[in-house]
């Protein structure tokens, strides 16, 4: 995590010279206090966790028990059937909900290889050069990301009723390749501030050129940092929900969310399918937020605060 | 706002000769590689953000045929004397303040809890982060189910305690409670983060120094580990409130605004002007409204982090 351990050690070890004083009863209570503490927070880990694990199980009941009153925490039969269904339609084809997988794979692909591709070489020139309103142009393009979606989506939607573009992947692409720009511009930001500026100078004096010492020199070292804000930009564009539900109505455009959400709009809601859906569609940003983990405050402040 | 300091991109402009690094090439250069990012930004910001302060101005409805007509501040004077969005308003601030305020608490008492262990750490901030990157549709999902008044899990609970099942999602008071439940249970570990962050940045020999002195532990707390990790915490709670204000999916899944208009918050109301009501000139100066809201948010926002950087 972003935890240096062994400082936390040595935090503790001090915690206990205080604790490990020669007066008993201070002795006891440190000790009924660490218990207390622990079990805390094992409640609110469990209080935090339940509510994935019910998913979970919920996922792999049979309908009788998913719906059975007392809800049934051990004693029910599993069945992956749920999850067959999420991708396979009852005729054997693909279900609609596997299309929008796919769906989701190439929008949320796309957009962040467009923000990459845009964000880097901006973060590395506002690291780099002064810049007139330097300061005002990086909270412009901050407060771009603040913008409320529902808000931004009416003239959008307008916007791209002209351009043909409602119900096209490339227009969900462009819209999150936009918020997701403005991300990428302060999460390397940071990266490449951390970065020394005299390593392009000696390599400038060499003889190369400032572009050639940016690709030859920096961009290497920036290779972890661009694949952590990747990271980050394809789980928002992969869990966006209102760009998606606005200004995609067909199945064969719309991404995972809406179509996961629709699966409530009926009468009767197969709360075992949606269970199984939720899961498939969360295991792989589950993943990926574990492979950044180190940098996740970062990412979650848009690169504001690094530790 | 600076749009207009970056002159038009000269992308032909060829690299300058090895060895000779002038001003003017950098400048090119940062031009260059700027301009791309501030023209994405522009055309998916900048230009929808003009064209709604322009459709502010107008009766414009995207179903009917007729051409926008100018009504002048009208639909600004509607908005801002309007019972409904007064109510709105409440009910956002209710739930921006609820939301925000609890989860500081736990998400801090959460993280000095943790920041006090020596082991476990790693896999504990690790379990915390799940409900945090799950999408809110996935999460309004789940609660959704789990506190449904027949066969959800949370009244199958209440009743083998021996409790009456509650309406939690359909009765007036619960499903904005539910809301601000639902929303601290994802976004707790948001705060825990940063704070665990903060905590743990703290020099150890202010503690030992502490320690030496035989300084209480509240008084360590109070004057050693709360101030340095405040302004650190400042930021998350600027961030979540943000957040938070703009809130449209939890709402959408969850309550969908009920019971009546009971958890219909700033967003969801904006949304419902604009898309059933097609009132989009009306819903566009709501928009606008919004917008100044957030970006005086942003800007104490960036103050706060502008100072912590500073330090």
């Amino acid at each position: 995590m972003t935890i240096s351990s062994d400082r936390l050690v040595k935090a503790g070890a001090v915690t206990d010279t205080v604790a490990d004083n020669p007066l008993p009863r201070r002795r006891r209570r440190g000790r009924g206090r660490n218990i207390v503490e622990v079990t805390l927070l094992t409640v609110v880990a469990a209080a935090m966790l339940f509510p994935v694990l019910w998913i979970l199980e919920t996922s792999i009941k049979e309908n009788r028990d998913v719906y059975a009153v007392p809800a049934k925490f051990f004693d029910f039969k599993v069945t992956f059937a749920h999850y067959k269904d999420v991708f396979f339609a009852s005729d054997g084809g693909a279900s609609d909900v596997s299309r929008s997988f796919l769906n989701s794979i190439l929008v949320a692909g796309g957009s962040t290889v467009l923000a990459t591709l845009f964000g880097v070489p901006a973060a590395w020139a506002y690291s780099r050069f002064p810049l007139r309103a330097k300061k005002d142009q990086l909270f412009f393009i901050l407060s771009t990301r603040f913008m409320p979606p529902v808000v931004i989506v009416i003239p959008v939607f307008l916007m791209y009723r002209e351009l043909g573009l409602i119900n096209t992947h490339i227009g969900l692409i462009l819209v999150y390749a936009a918020f997701n720009v403005s991300f990428t511009i302060w999460m390397m930001k940071g990266f490449v501030d951390e970065v020394p500026a005299e390593y392009e100078e000696a390599a400038m004096l060499d003889g190369y050129t400032r572009l050639q010492a940016f690709r030859r020199f920096t961009l290497p070292l920036l290779v972890p940092g661009i694949a952590a804000t990747a990271v980050f930009a394809l789980i928002f564009s992969w869990n966006e929900f209102v760009f998606a539900i606005f200004l995609t109505t067909s199945q064969d455009v719309r991404t995972a969310p809406p179509a996961i959400a629709g699966l409530i709009g009926g009468t009767t809601v197969d709360w075992g399918l949606v269970a199984a859906c939720a899961v498939v569609f969360a295991i792989p940003v589950l993943v990926f937020a574990f492979l950044v983990r180190k940098h996740l405050v970062a990412g979650v402040t848009l690169g504001a605060v690094r530790r | 706002m600076s749009s207009t300091t970056t002159p038009p991109a000269q992308a032909s402009a060829p690299p300058p000769a090895p060895g000779r690094t002038t001003r003017l090439g950098d400048r090119k250069l940062a031009v260059t590689f700027i301009s791309p990012a501030l023209l994405l930004l522009l055309f998916m910001s900048i230009f929808p953000l003009l064209w709604a302060l322009y459709l502010s101005f107008t009766d414009y409805s995207v179903t009917r045929d007729k051409p926008a007509k100018f009504v002048g501040l009208q639909n600004y004077v509607d908005i801002l004397t309007s019972s409904q969005v007064h109510q709105r308003t409440l009910t956002t601030l209710a739930y921006v303040v609820g939301a925000v305020l609890l989860q500081t608490v736990l998400g801090f008492g959460i993280a000095y809890l943790i920041s006090r262990r020596r082991r476990g750490q790693g896999v504990l901030t690790t379990l915390f982060l799940v409900p945090m990157m799950l999408s809110p549709v996935v999460v309004g999902l789940f609660w959704k189910f789990m506190f449904d008044a027949q066969f959800g899990v949370v009244n199958s609970m209440l009743g083998s305690l021996g409790l009456e099942p509650v309406e939690w999602l359909t009765r007036m008071p619960n499903a904005l409670i539910s809301l601000i439940v639902v929303d601290t249970w994802q976004w707790t570990p948001f705060i825990m983060l940063i704070a665990l962050a903060g905590l743990t940045a703290v020099p150890n020999y202010l503690y030992e120094a502490a320690s030496i002195d035989r300084a209480s532990e509240w008084f360590r707390f109070r004057h050693i580990t709360f101030p340095l990790v405040w302004p650190l915490l400042l930021i998350a709670v600027m961030f979540r409130a943000i957040e938070a204000f703009r809130l449209f999916d939890l709402v959408y899944i969850l309550t969908n605004g009920g019971p009546g208009v009971s958890t219909e918050t700033l967003s969801f109301h904006v949304y419902k002007v604009a898309f059933l009501g097609f009132n989009t000139g009306t819903a566009s100066a709501y928009g606008i409204l919004m917008v100044l809201v957030v970006l005086v948010m942003a800007q104490f926002y960036l103050r706060y982090l502008t100072k912590l950087k500073e330090k």
